[in-house]
């Protein structure tokens, strides 16, 4: 198992190298840079030579990558252009927030989607398949921003019953508060991540019960229900279990439209304000860490995997 | 034989079609977008043109305003038909634009196998493995804002898929007699794709577009939302809605309608998909063991 | 003559797929009795496979199965319950399939799938249950039983999987094992094990063994009876030598000639049948086989033929009886000559 863990590892670290060596000369190639936010043109060419003297730019290339990676490493990313804040201390902030949103709602679809597509996929051509396979189609037509829109009508606007905006009203931090601003966006991205998922675990439980294995058990004798729980379960889980994995990167990046929509203090509204301010270490420490994170989950997810089945495991392929 | 096939495939297809209750409704609904979305510039109402006195009007199927007018009293029917053709526009050229990326390496990669194929599926992880909003944002920086900087945003980060899709199917059909005569009789790369491999690998090209069609028009509907897509005083379904979230108390219809919209062709798009789906692979639909 | 273990009469498999009727099976009559070996023989879409899973209940949800009769030890198959009958598979009748590779479930190691079996007929747990897998695993033939029963299914071969899969089935005490085309999947000396291990099973445990094979000649040495099916229809019926030796049906003589010497029948020679079986979503209202037939007149193709009965439980339907086939075959062949002859080899 450590020695399975060391070989992913041994691909993943050259990975998450390559994409911080993108990363960096994307913030290189960008038409405006920290360079030019600190100087004016009115400066001398001393002056700017000194400015860039004192952060390194004039440095070759490679120092200034080896320079930046340390940098990063030790989660410093630097300072916004605009506002010039500690982009780390700004996101150790906003990164809790998202993660707090992201992961209840992420957890409830993943459940819902296990539980409605074990019951769609073995009831396969069922009217119970046609209703749950109908939504999940119809959900994942759906934008999400459209969603949170008629959301907010109904119970924003019309029935007054929740509050939209935030993370909870001025003044007021209570607990319930809070748990009144988060019920709305955790209602969309529950939806939201849901149709995904319960797909998956549909189509992935119709192949398993299409298998020679289930007959071969019904041959024996064993119960419809038994099948279910001591084979087809077991099958299908595995597969959705390494989605978990896959799901990391979302703990950052998830939720950048719910947030902006509800103006939830999270990671989505600073990085669109970035985007729109053209403020590139901020958009590019959020491209590297979910990049990362993207990558360290897939790791989880290869993990997961071996844990789940014997085959992975022993390394048979 | 081949002729046989073929047959049974179509009419495998069409059934699934007509057996769907809800694709022959969205799909004849879809038709009908299009086609009105086409038609548009035909009708002589001018869509910018703002009638100061009827300003948040509720559609209203008998006034002149069928689907009501915006804040500036301009006609929202022709503001939604209009906002149609962009998102339609935008979708179909990013959906050929990423198609003929994954095309291209998908074949290359598939066809020549080794380093190459290596280096290229490598890369293909790479792009794969940055969350794809994020992606689209950060390269959108790079691009002057503007309908072809969308349509390239979405089209050159979203072929990865196809790429995998063609490259399996390549891998496949590379083995087979013809294409290794083919080979062997020294034609040149470029004519066996174009003349074997991709003829060949057309079911799954199809059905991968109408997939990668849905999520363009998805894609740029949310940048637009979210004001990094396309910018004023184009409109978009998506950047209607932007604008619907000022007046939402008031006038929802105004967030109803392009999102209705939005819902219905991606559907509608979707379920194309699967159709063509059990066109490419019948055993999808049936499914029964004997 | 031995106890009739299974009684069949008058099956009808039909299956629906999208409006179209597929009539898989139409009308078998079939009895195996006490310590059989009996050969159910036909080309892929015979309907052998569906007998024997028809009677068995293991039919999807898409299929419709009538009978005037089926009878197993004593026991009324069609008056059962759905949970009666679950419990007679795998109980009193088990049965085997095509694929060793994919028979069993990759995730549950071959004790697991054996406890399983063991506690739900037998009532055996704990140490108890792992003794007689241990047991049933070398009486297979599997080599170091303790150890193998904690491994998966992937660090199995495919004849030792099917080993595993006849130990579940032995697991079960059953009076009758059907196998379904086991070898198929199987290198050719590992068909051959397998093959003998069936054998020597039902004379060491006196079970009934019902054997589903396109390959006449692989069973000739096995089996002590034999029905040949085509298009969903029993076309002949008896003893394994007279099959062999005298087979009346033109079907059964196609085969023969398709198969590679049995028992040296017919020295060497390899003869294809011309033609591919019958659609069974449209079945002709004649003979199935008379397209394909050689002997085939306009009767054939208009009405089911009968079966001749040839003594004892021995018979095939055919409008000609075997020895008028004889005489045809002997006419046609003085006519030709011996060109027809190598023409025919060529073909």
């Amino acid at each position: 198992m450590a020695k399975f863990i060391l070989r992913r590892l041994a691909v993943a670290v050259p990975i998450v190298l390559l994409i911080s060596i993108i990363v960096f000369a994307l913030m290189r190639a960008a038409p405006y840079d920290a360079v030019d936010a600190m100087t004016t043109p009115r400066m001398s060419e001393e002056t700017i030579a000194a400015i860039k003297a004192k952060y390194g730019y004039d440095q070759p290339v490679y120092v200034q990558y080896f320079g930046w990676l340390e940098d990063v490493l030790q989660f410093n990313f630097g300072n916004s252009i605009v506002t010039k804040q500690p982009i780390a201390q700004q996101l150790s902030v906003l990164i809790p927030h998202t993660m707090m949103l992201v992961l209840p709602s992420y957890l409830t679809a993943y459940i819902l989607a296990i539980v409605l597509g074990l019951i769609a996929g073995s009831h396969r051509g069922g009217k119970l398949d046609h209703i749950i396979d109908g939504i999940a189609s119809v959900l994942i037509a759906v934008p999400t921003f459209w969603l949170a829109m008629l959301l907010i009508f109904v119970f924003g606007y019309t029935l007054r019953a929740l509050p939209f905006i935030g993370m909870q009203t001025v003044g007021d931090g209570s607990p319930l508060d809070i748990l009144r601003h988060f019920t709305l966006p955790y209602i969309t991205l529950t939806i939201a991540f849901l149709p995904d998922n319960l797909r998956y675990v549909r189509s992935s439980t119709i192949t398993q019960t299409t298998q020679d294995y289930v007959q071969v058990q019904e041959a024996f004798g064993a119960k419809k229900v038994e099948i279910m729980f001591k084979h087809i379960c077991r099958n299908v889980l595995g597969p959705v279990l390494t989605r978990l994995g896959m799901a990391v990167p979302l703990l950052v990046t998830g939720a950048i439209i719910t947030e902006s929509i509800f103006s939830w203090p999270g990671v989505g509204p600073y990085f669109i304000n970035a985007i729109k301010g053209l403020d590139y270490p901020i958009v590019m420490a959020i491209l590297l860490l979910s990049s990362t994170l993207t990558i360290l989950g897939n790791l989880l997810a290869d993990v997961l995997c071996a844990i789940a089945d014997p085959r992975i495991r022993q390394g048979v392929r | 034989m081949e002729n046989e096939k073929h047959w049974t495939r179509r009419s495998a297809a069409w059934l699934a079609f007509k057996r769907d209750k809800s694709a022959i409704i969205t799909v004849t609904l879809l038709f009908i977008i299009i086609i009105a979305c086409l038609i548009a510039p035909l009708i002589p109402i001018d869509p910018d043109e703002p009638d100061l006195l009827n300003r948040l009007a509720p559609p209203d199927f008998s006034s002149e305003h069928i689907f009501g007018t915006d804040e500036m009293g301009r006609d929202y029917f022709m503001r939604v038909l209009y906002g149609g053709r962009v998102s339609l526009l935008v979708g179909v050229l990013a959906m050929l634009t990423s198609l003929a990326i994954g095309i291209i390496v998908g074949t290359v990669s598939g066809l020549a196998g080794g380093i190459v194929d290596a280096i290229l599926m490598r890369a293909v992880d790479i792009l794969s493995s940055i969350p794809w909003m994020v992606l689209v944002m950060v390269v959108s920086i790079f691009f002057k804002p503007g309908l072809t900087s969308i349509i390239l945003v979405i089209g050159l980060f979203s072929w990865m898929e196809i790429a995998r899709l063609v490259r399996n199917e390549t891998q496949t059909i590379k083995e087979r007699d013809f294409v290794q005569y083919a080979r062997l009789c020294g034609v040149s790369p470029a004519l066996v794709i174009a003349r074997h491999i991709i003829p060949a690998a057309l079911p799954t090209i199809i059905t991968a577009s109408t997939t990668s069609l849905a999520s363009a028009i998805m894609t740029e509907s949310a940048l637009s939302f979210l004001g990094v897509g396309v910018q004023q005083p184009m409109s978009s379904w998506g950047s209607l809605l932007n604008s619907a979230q000022g007046t939402m108390a008031t006038s929802i219809y105004m967030a109803i309608i392009p999102g209705l919209l939005i819902v219905i062709v991606i559907f509608a798009f979707n379920k194309v998909g699967n159709i063509l789906r059990v066109f490419a692979n019948p055993q999808v639909m049936s499914g029964e063991r004997s | 003559m031995a106890e009739t273990i299974l009684h069949v009469k008058n099956l009808h498999t039909t299956f629906f797929s999208h409006h179209k009727k597929i009539e898989a099976i139409r009308g078998v009559d079939l009895d195996v009795y006490d310590g059989d070996f009996l050969a159910v023989v036909g080309e892929s879409g015979s309907g052998k496979s569906v007998t024997m899973k028809s009677v068995m209940g293991l039919l999807p949800k898409n299929a419709e199965c009538t009978a005037d009769e089926l009878v197993f030890d004593g026991k009324d198959l069609l008056k059962m319950s759905e949970k009666e009958r679950r419990q007679m598979c795998g109980g009193q009748i088990a049965m085997i399939f095509q694929d060793p590779m994919t028979s069993l479930d990759p995730l549950q190691t071959i004790g697991f799938h054996l406890r399983e079996v063991l506690k739900r007929h037998r009532g055996l747990r704990g140490k108890e249950a792992d003794a007689e897998a241990i047991r049933v695993l070398a009486q297979v033939g599997i080599p170091s039983p303790e150890q193998r029963l904690n491994e998966y299914p992937h660090e199995f071969s495919g004849g030792m999987r099917q080993r595993v899969l006849i130990a579940m089935a032995l697991s079960c005490q059953p009076k009758l094992l059907i196998a379904d085309e086991p070898t198929t999947a199987l290198d050719v000396t590992i068909q051959a094990q397998i093959l003998e291990l069936l054998h020597r099973l039902r004379d060491e445990l006196g079970m009934s063994v019902v054997l589903i094979t396109h390959d006449l000649g692989v069973v000739a040495n096995l089996c002590n009876r034999v029905a040949v099916m085509y298009g969903g229809l029993i076309m002949e019926q008896g003893e394994v030598d007279d099959i062999y030796y005298r087979p009346q049906h033109p079907y059964t003589r196609a085969l023969l000639g398709a198969v590679p010497n049995p028992k040296g029948h017919r020295e060497g020679r390899l003869v294809a049948i011309p033609g591919s079986a019958p659609s069974l979503a449209n079945p002709p209202a004649g003979c199935p086989f008379s397209p394909r037939c050689d002997f085939a007149h306009e009767a054939c193709s208009q009405a089911m033929p009968e079966f001749i009965a040839y003594g004892g439980e021995r018979r095939a339907r055919c409008t000609l009886t075997g020895a008028e086939l004889d005489a045809k075959e002997a006419a046609a062949n003085a006519e030709a000559g011996k060109t027809s002859t190598e023409v025919k080899e060529l073909a």
